[in-house]
């Protein structure tokens, strides 16, 4: 292994190994926006595992930090698989349908960096929990 | 491609002997058999501090926090959570006074008043892979040290962060740089001193398994400052999980070129040796320390000379603590102000506290200085066992001595405990309910230093054995009433005359509970009695006839055959027989037996 010799060098490897650790590092951040992609039986059946993955990838291409992606269970739209849910800290939640690989780039282009959402791509609304 | 999800699991000498190894094979095992292996990574982190509760997994990004996992849990955790998106429900922390399920760590009241500073990287990065330590601001503070300021720079800003010494003497690290810096040498030594010996703490040790590389960096930095170039770990070899993973972290370390010679360019070299202790706890004094580094016999001598002007082989040598070192890279990194805005006017930053005793949350907490006793204890620590009622905490180890009630909400930092008549110590802190006896308590706390005293002066060797056998004699109903002035004026001696740390402070135990707790001495001398009912002699058995229905349950566990009585009849206890195992008592389940006090 290549000794380091300057601060530089030693930034280097930090951002090298930031990619890594960086799900762990942005996860305690209180502005982080949260992917969550849906991942029952009928998302990963559609392609969720796929979306998932582009997402992460497409991520760590823009070099955008702020994100977790995370998966959860059924979201119960089961016809409108694979389901990204986008949440923004103090924001209404907005549900995507349909995302395949092309859309999450998207929503990760538009979205995430612009803050732009996406034409007739949103499920008709945003849903409320029990526990919100 | 890059993983989607973190697993971490808590790698510490606690969890690890609730099989935490076995449960990391598992969860690898299980995510390959799910064909998850690129996406998913399964990894050992160290102490997360929630000891009661562990084996400890943590879920990232989630930030899903299972305690009490099980080997046997890795299928359905891979199954339902990394798989499914559900939380297993049935392993998430309860809340017992809430009587609800918190799954994040940030919302259990254990983690809310803490402040991790010297632990930030304990249960958040492996500790056996240097990049994960780079990653969160790792060796930053050395590369910032050695190419961006002096060696006074350096110590000036230890001085401004007004960091002291976690130790126990809470002696200033800056200025303790600043003496060694004063003496010309041609050879100078750093020293970590990692000889943990207060029964109960276990900072240093977690601290070492779960961010090696943090303790590290710091010795460099104390070596650039000081001009040495060479440093000592000395650590207990009852600790071997801390061994391995310093010896990983200081071969990593080295091919980095982050340790050796001509470090960031710049001239400077430093590397580091361990060394091993046998576990003597006179060594943790930093000169019987340094005499035992040199194979000399583990017996301090007189200071002056401090080691900043003659240590290791003569020659000016700087022993810091582990804890007072893991703070150190943060300090360089966020700033010295920023280090200073933290705690209490003479007491800046955080310390690290082991909780044990009768509370509900035992583990590793690190609060900010002027924190008060209460919020420890009953905030944190989840309050008193069995909702017992608190009748003192014993802090700062066999040097130590305990404090009561009225004081539960006294700022801690080093000057308040002094002052009411304890001290900070390495950070051990023992919680005592109604049933502990306060003698002895004290007297656990002589039995240890009269083990561990080495004997070379007089005051140490003799004169607490001599305390410990009066205080043995008022256990055992023996004592007089003249007892407790004669342990109160030998003690005294003792503190005056005693040529180390270890024994000018041995007496502590038992001044402070004679202080606060005379009524018990005198119970004990006076009455013969033991009011919490732990001092056997003063103590006995007996059975309620009226309630006794002859099960025999109790003749038949006792282990010496002192109970008579045929089945059916009342059985009757022979006291001249009877060693007050309390066996009996613990198995009858119709209260027959009763502990008379």
């Amino acid at each position: 292994m290549n000794k380091i010799k300057s601060l530089d060098e030693l930034m280097k490897i930090r951002k090298e190994a930031e990619k890594t650790f960086n799900l762990r590092a942005a996860s305690g951040d209180k502005d982080r926006i949260i992917l969550r992609v849906g991942m029952a039986t009928c998302g990963i059946a559609s392609g969720a595992r796929e979306t998932m993955n582009t997402l992460i990838e497409e991520l760590a291409k823009e070099d955008i930090k702020n994100v977790s992606v995370t998966q959860t269970g059924c979201m119960g739209y089961c016809e409108e698989e694979p389901i990204v849910e986008v949440v923004f800290p103090d924001k209404p939640s907005v549900v995507y349908a349909h995302v395949d690989q092309d859309r999450a780039k998207e929503i990760v282009q538009k979205h995430i960096k612009e803050g732009v959402l996406l034409e007739n791509a949103i499920m008709n609304k945003s849903f409320d929990t029990v526990r919100e | 491609m890059s993983y989607k999800m973190h697993l971490l699991v808590c790698g510490g000498t606690g969890c690890q002997a609730s099989e935490s190894s076995k449960l990391l094979d598992n969860l690898k095992d299980e995510i390959k058999a799910n064909g998850l292996d690129n996406e998913v990574q399964a990894l050992v982190t160290g102490c997360f501090g929630f000891c009661e509760k562990g084996p400890i997994v943590k879920v990232y990004p989630d930030n899903v926090f299972y305690v009490e996992v099980t080997p046997e849990d890795a299928k359905e955790i891979v199954e339902e959570h990394v798989i499914k998106g559900r939380k297993v429900d049935r392993l998430l922390y309860e809340e017992p006074n809430l009587e609800v399920k918190l799954a994040e760590d940030k919302d259990m009241p254990f983690y809310k008043k803490q402040l991790r500073v010297a632990l930030r990287n304990c249960g958040f990065i492996d500790p056996e892979n240097i990049n994960e330590y780079i990653a969160s601001e790792g060796y930053m503070a050395l590369g910032k040290a050695l190419t961006e300021m002096t060696p006074r720079d350096v110590i000036d800003a230890m001085k401004q962060s007004g960091l002291r010494g976690r130790g126990g003497g809470g002696f200033p690290t800056g200025l303790k740089w600043d003496f060694a810096t004063k003496y010309d040498a041609d050879q100078k030594y750093v020293v970590c001193n990692a000889d943990e010996g207060d029964p109960g703490a276990f900072m240093d040790r977690s601290i070492l398994e779960g961010d090696p590389h943090s303790v590290l960096e710091a010795m460099a930095i104390a070596g650039y400052a000081i001009g040495a170039s060479y440093g000592y770990i000395y650590i207990r070899a009852e600790y071997p999980l801390a061994i391995e993973r310093l010896k990983i972290a200081i071969n990593q370390a080295r091919e980095m070129g982050l340790l050796g010679d001509n470090i960031f360019d710049s001239g400077f070299s430093f590397d580091i040796e361990i060394k091993y202790g046998a576990g003597a706890f006179v060594c943790g004094e930093e000169t019987a320390l340094i005499h035992s580094i040199e194979g000399e016999r583990g017996e301090p001598t007189t200071k002056p000379p401090f080691p900043a002007e003659s240590g290791i082989w003569g020659k000016p040598t700087c022993v810091n603590n582990v804890e007072t070192l893991a703070n150190i890279p943060v300090i360089l990194t966020k700033g010295a102000d920023w280090f200073a805005s933290i705690g209490s006017e003479k007491s800046k930053g955080t310390k690290v506290f082991a909780l044990a005793g009768k509370i509900n949350n035992v583990g590793l907490v690190e609060v900010p200085m002027g924190i008060t006793l209460r919020e420890i204890i009953y905030e944190i620590g989840g309050g008193i066992k069995y909702g017992k009622k608190f009748k003192a905490v014993q802090t700062g180890g066999p040097s130590g001595g305990c404090i009561t009630s009225e004081f539960l909400d006294t700022p801690i930092d080093y000057e308040s405990l002094t002052q009411i008549g304890s001290m900070m110590g390495s950070g051990g802190m023992i919680v005592l309910d109604e049933d502990d006896c306060m003698v002895n308590i004290a007297k656990f706390y002589l039995e240890f230093t009269v083990e561990e005293s080495c004997g070379k002066c007089t005051p140490c060797r003799v004169g607490n054995k001599r305390l410990l056998e009066i205080l043995t004699k008022i256990t055992e109903g023996k004592g007089t009433p003249e007892d407790l002035d004669t342990l109160e004026e030998l003690g005294k001696i003792i503190k005056d005359t005693s040529l180390c740390g270890l024994g000018q402070t041995a007496p502590n135990p038992i001044l402070s509970t004679i202080k606060y707790f005379r009524d018990e001495y005198e119970a004990h001398v006076i009455d013969g009695k033991c009011i919490a009912g732990v001092c056997e002699s003063l103590i006995n058995y007996e059975v309620v006839p009226e309630k006794c229905i002859g099960c025999t349950a109790c003749a038949r566990v006792c282990p010496v055959n002192c109970i008579e009585g045929a089945p059916k009849q009342v059985h009757l206890i022979d006291q001249t027989k009877c060693i007050k195992c309390g066996a009996c008592y613990d198995k009858c389940k119709f209260d027959a037996i009763v502990k008379i006090r």
